[in-house]
């Protein structure tokens, strides 16, 4: 656009941080409480695992990178659907 | 504020959440076709879907005072049913001139098979043949990637195409680039759970400073808020954004996609 007119100056910090810690916090507690029931072998758990390493990245494309580590990186179609819905971590072999 | 919801699923919405957002600025709302929660056992289903959509919907949204216009389509999730897939797209051309429908969509691919994509590029045709406005959904959580790609892919194989007619909806920080950079509209859903935060909405419309990109609630039967636009707007005012700014988002960009069909009249 344009004329695209930036937003003013807030504090961003003030914003979110309350809750990015509450998410934060949850987080924590579900890898706790996955490992506690012996669960943490799941790959979506690993998925998570693995998209967390990301989030020290010093790079501002940290929600870019997440989201890419959990996508399928195959690029032809498959030959039929089997299912309809989506695990939300694309699982090794599966594509 | 006034507001255009470019991508509602009314027909799965109550007459309630037509009040609410009428109240909250809501002037137009724009139904893409959709997969019913079930497959559908026959094209008469369609017949039907079309026919609420294109003659009930928009009476029940002029009750609160709101427009309605739609977008025809057998979509993805219906997709490997290829028989199923191409009655349904036969019976597009004898709605295809109703006052309120804006074009085709929302096709696309749900889990990137290979029936998914001969029905997309079979809609697609459709919409070169009767020179239509494209709305695009693509796949879910870790197959959108993928299906982002393949879609943008499947385009190029129709040159009367004009990216600047066609929405690519619910891209994600992964995929908006790929989108916009190939001349595409891009849509950012706002969902509770899935696809996108209001935050993060933001984000993408000040990293693309809210070029050709719409906001929408996508609101359905399961879990999504139909308010889930105005209260985006909410946060920009938080975030610092301008009326303008909001306004440019909110009203002007859809605005601008959908006035390209003459049909789009508010």
């Amino acid at each position: 656009m344009p004329d695209w007119t930036p937003p003013t100056n807030v504090n961003l910090v003030d914003l979110g941080f309350m809750d990015s810690r509450s998410k934060l916090i949850d987080l924590a507690a579900f890898l706790d409480r996955v490992q506690l029931a012996g669960q943490e072998s799941d790959f979506r758990v690993q998925s998570l695992k693995k998209a967390i390493s990301l989030l020290s990245q010093d790079k501002p494309q940290r929600a870019k990178e997440v989201l890419l580590s959990f996508s399928d990186p195959s690029t032809e179609p498959i030959a039929k659907a089997t299912m309809q819905g989506a695990i939300g971590a694309f699982r090794e072999g599966s594509a | 504020m006034k507001y255009i919801e470019p991508h509602g699923h009314m027909v799965s919405r109550t007459t309630d959440d037509y009040e609410r957002m009428a109240l909250a600025g809501c002037q137009a709302i724009c139904e893409p076709a959709f997969w019913a929660g079930f497959d559908r056992a026959s094209a008469d289903g369609f017949y039907d879907y079309f026919r609420q959509i294109t003659e009930y919907e928009p009476k029940r949204a002029a009750k609160f005072g709101i427009k309605h216009f739609c977008w025809l389509c057998i979509n993805p999730k219906e997709a490997e049913d290829l028989k199923l897939a191409e009655d349904v797209i036969a019976l597009i051309p004898q709605f295809i001139d109703k006052p309120g429908v804006l074009g085709i969509g929302e096709i696309g691919l749900n889990k990137n098979s290979r029936n998914e994509l001969k029905i997309f590029e079979q809609h697609v045709q459709v919409a070169q043949d009767y020179d239509q406005l494209v709305l695009i959904h693509t796949p879910h959580l870790e197959d959108k990637l993928k299906g982002t790609r393949l879609i943008v892919d499947a385009l190029k194989n129709f040159p009367k195409i004009k990216p600047e007619r066609v929405i690519i909806d619910h891209v994600e920080e992964h995929t908006i680039d790929h989108v916009l950079d190939h001349g595409f509209w891009a849509g950012i859903t706002l969902y509770p759970e899935s696809k996108c935060t209001p935050h993060r909405a933001i984000d993408m419309l000040e990293h693309r400073h809210a070029e050709r990109i719409w906001m929408n609630s996508a609101c359905d039967w399961g879990i999504s808020d139909p308010l889930a636009v105005p209260k985006t707007m909410q946060a920009m005012r938080h975030r610092g954004w301008s009326t303008e700014m909001i306004q440019r988002v909110a009203w002007d960009n859809p605005r601008t996609f959908m006035g390209q069909c003459e049909k789009f009249k508010l």
